[in-house]
């Protein structure tokens, strides 16, 4: 009789679990849906803690619209100040106590990894971390995390096509950051030009980030007779690599890692004449660019800053970014419909199939595949002409495996 | 037998308001708040969810870091503001250990003490010709320095570079018992082990001679004690206590990388310790709770207060801060100089 009862009572607990599983992820209900993330809101990383309240001020945007399918967004997003044991301890805490149904967005690559393992243990989706470090992307390794931005290694293959396409016959030079960020730009160098990689590179430098100054390494660059330079460098080194060429009169064509292309970080410390002409990629519009004044995208982002984020800066790109990523989870979820099992959300996220999204530039769109879990694959060259970095070309897209 | 001696030494000095624990002679209230202590220890992971005992279980690590750094800063008055670099060693020795050469996580525990206690006794060394600032100043180039050669190219076989090293947890053995509630009575167990460690340092002759080495360092050298040594060794200690909670908060978050271990980190045990209260070995578990939860109780109350307002976010560090200003200014001398004051204040004999 006792293992009867037994027997009933496993039965029953498999059907109830069955059953759980058919059903929507914890933090779904009828009225609403929980998502849970971490930024940067207090340390030395905070200046990107903008991006979680801009997608917080999205999330109010959508909930005052209707919700999706009838839901509201619960958005709870913790700070973890970039430091990775917190990150641990909030995410836990999300999918733990909050009961979050997946999160969203979590910002940067230390604090990405050390839940990376995690998340994929407990099968929740890490959707769309904010990073781009190419691990994200392994669907059969890590089958619940998923990255957004082009990541490094789709940037460097896009240098290497634009160097075979561009300068076939150049001698390249590479200075690139001695970490995971520098060597991810040059293993996509290397794949889009294959063995034509170590026959056109006639030097390669690296600096560490600790590195007071990288003028040594410019010298030799120079030295080597390059007529194209790539420069794989955060802000601060890109500027000195600048004002360094320019001192000693190199002038190969200059092509800048999209890290460091920016006006305010890079081409203004350098002096702006002197970075005129430096070749850069771009995926989405920056609000400053004059030539998105009149854009109907960048005029309705305005007018959702100034109702749901008024204390956000217009000037920053970063407030741009989370309007257009917020967009890409609002397609997932209206893709899943009433389905909103942790299975389904994920498997809606790696089959998007050349989603719009605003403020990405002109022709651009998000896909994914159970197979490739890198939704954005495309940017357009830029060159930087004395005020502001004009686009050219078609766009590239350069698939990563 | 030199414990019922000091018993019933004890009891004749004050017989009502004494006892000894495992050697330490406490006053009666302390006995009875370290009984319910334990006692409590004991039974919240069977209370609580498996999310509140990983926290505490965090918290007890940043606990025994806070008691290292005290033992180096409230009881032989040197300064540091580089225990993350400890906290690294020794959660580094332990990931390394675990992942690279596949050592039982318990067996890592002792090493990256003692490598630690290596790594701050050599640090102690020639720290000794500096004092007090320029001391905090030379521990501050060992927090910032850290982290870097943590990413250094030529050590990333061994540290996993940026990425860092992943590392299980050790599965529970026991069948009741969760994955976290069994890390949890692991670092309790360490814990109490240190607690007690550290307290018959300070109270013996060890003790003695770092405390007055505090004081007054010259007089201390006049009557006989080697500063130079004693100095050094209490580095060492307060690495070795470091490196242990380092080991311990390796297997907590189940990762290191060196972005874990920036300046900041040394600058949370300080507080920790400042608001647990210098020179007190209970403190610390206060200091390591205030670490954990007092970030935790901002954001919450910021959360509280303006609901979904994205720019209120910037305001958590205000909170923090005005939790911080608010208990150095009501506990001047940290929680143990609240306690002892407020004791003092209300049991005087015959009341």
């Amino acid at each position: 009789m006792k293992n009867l009862h037994v027997a009933i009572a496993a039965a029953a607990a498999t059907m109830w679990a069955g059953a759980a599983i058919a059903g929507n992820a914890p933090g779904v209900t009828d009225t609403e849906i929980k998502i849970g993330n971490t930024n940067p809101y207090s340390g030395p990383a905070s200046s990107y803690g903008t991006i979680g309240k801009s997608i917080g001020a999205c999330w109010n945007w959508v909930n005052d619209t209707g919700g999706i399918n009838g839901r509201k967004i619960k958005w709870i997003s913790l700070d973890d100040g970039y430091s990775p044991p917190k990150t641990k301890e909030q995410i836990r805490k999300l999918v733990e106590r909050e009961k979050v149904a997946f999160t969203f967005q979590t910002l940067g690559t230390p604090t990405n990894s050390a839940v990376h393992r995690y998340m994929n243990k407990k099968k929740v989706p890490h959707l769309f971390v904010a990073t781009g470090a190419t691990k994200w992307g392994q669907p059969k390794k890590f089958p619940w995390t998923m990255g957004w931005q082009p990541n490094y290694q789709t940037v460097g293959a896009i240098f290497g096509n634009y160097i075979l396409q561009n300068y076939p016959q150049g001698k390249v030079a590479v200075m690139y950051q001695n970490d995971d960020y520098g060597k991810d730009y040059v293993i996509g160098m290397k794949r889009a030009m294959g063995a034509k990689y170590d026959a056109q590179v006639v030097k390669q430098e690296t600096y560490e980030v600790t590195d007071p100054t990288i003028d040594s390494q410019i010298v030799a660059l120079a030295g080597s007779g390059a007529d194209v330079f790539v420069n794989i460098s955060i802000p601060k080194f890109a500027a000195q690599a600048i004002k360094k060429m320019h001192a000693i009169g190199w002038k190969p064509a200059h092509i800048l890692n999209d890290v460091a292309a920016s006006i305010n970080s890079t081409y203004k410390p350098a002096g702006l004449d002197k970075a005129k002409g430096i070749i850069s990629v771009d995926f989405y519009k920056d609000p400053n660019d004059p030539e998105w004044k009149d854009d109907p995208e960048t005029k309705a982002w305005r007018a959702w800053m100034d109702k749901y984020y008024p204390g956000g800066d217009k000037s920053n790109k970063f407030n741009a970014y989370g309007y257009a990523v917020c967009h890409t989870m609002i397609a997932v979820l209206k893709n899943a419909g009433n389905d909103l099992s942790r299975e389904n959300i994920m498997k809606q996220a790696a089959s998007l199939k050349e989603v719009h999204l605003p403020m990405l530039l002109p022709g651009m769109y998000a896909d994914t595949s159970p197979t490739d879990f890198y939704p954005l694959e495309q940017m357009q060259m830029t060159r930087f002409d004395g005020e502001r970095s004009v686009r050219f070309g078609p766009l590239i897209s350069a698939e990563t495996e | 037998m030199a414990l019922s001696e000091a018993t019933s030494v004890a009891m004749r000095a004050n017989p009502a308001k004494t006892a000894v624990l495992f050697g330490i002679k406490l006053p009666m209230w302390k006995l009875y708040l370290t009984v319910i202590g334990i006692a409590v220890a004991l039974v919240v992971p069977f209370i609580v969810e498996g999310f509140t005992v990983f926290q505490l279980t965090q918290a007890l690590v940043y606990a025994i870091a806070v008691l290292g750094l005290n033992l180096l800063t409230g009881f032989n008055g040197q300064f540091s503001l580089g225990h993350s670099a400890f906290y690294a060693l020794g959660a580094y020795t332990a990931a390394i250990m675990v992942e690279r050469y596949e050592v039982a996580f318990y067996w890592t525990i002792l090493p990256a003490g003692i490598i630690c206690f290596i790594g701050g006794f050599l640090f102690g060394l020639p720290a000794l010709r500096l004092e007090g600032l320029f001391l905090a100043l030379a521990t501050f180039a060992l927090a910032v320095a850290t982290p870097q050669l943590l990413r250094y190219e030529h050590f990333e076989g061994f540290t996993g570079g940026v990425q860092g090293i992943d590392l299980f947890k050790p599965d529970s053995p026991i069948e009741f018992l969760g994955g976290d509630q069994w890390l949890y009575f692991v670092v309790l167990l360490c814990a109490a082990l240190l607690v007690v460690g550290a307290w018959n340092l300070t109270r013996g002759r060890t003790g003695r001679a770092m405390m007055a080495i505090r004081d007054n360092p010259l007089a201390a050298r006049t009557m006989g004690i080697n500063t130079s040594l004693y100095k050094s060794v209490t580095f060492g200690v307060s690495g070795f206590y470091t490196g242990i909670a380092g080991a311990l908060g390796a297997a907590v978050a189940e990762f290191v990388a060196p972005d874990s271990f920036t300046f900041f980190l040394s600058v949370w045990l300080l507080v920790g310790m400042v608001i647990g209260g210098l020179g007190s070995i209970p403190a610390a578990i206060v200091g390591g709770l205030f670490i954990l939860y007092v970030p935790n109780i901002s954001e919450a109350l910021i959360g509280q207060v303006f609901g979904d307002d994205p720019s209120a976010k910037a305001l958590i560090g205000v909170a923090f801060g005005c939790f911080l200003i608010f208990a150095v200014y009501v506990m001047p001398n940290g929680l143990a100089g609240f306690v002892r004051w407020f004791v003092a204040r209300y049991s005087r004999p015959g009341v």
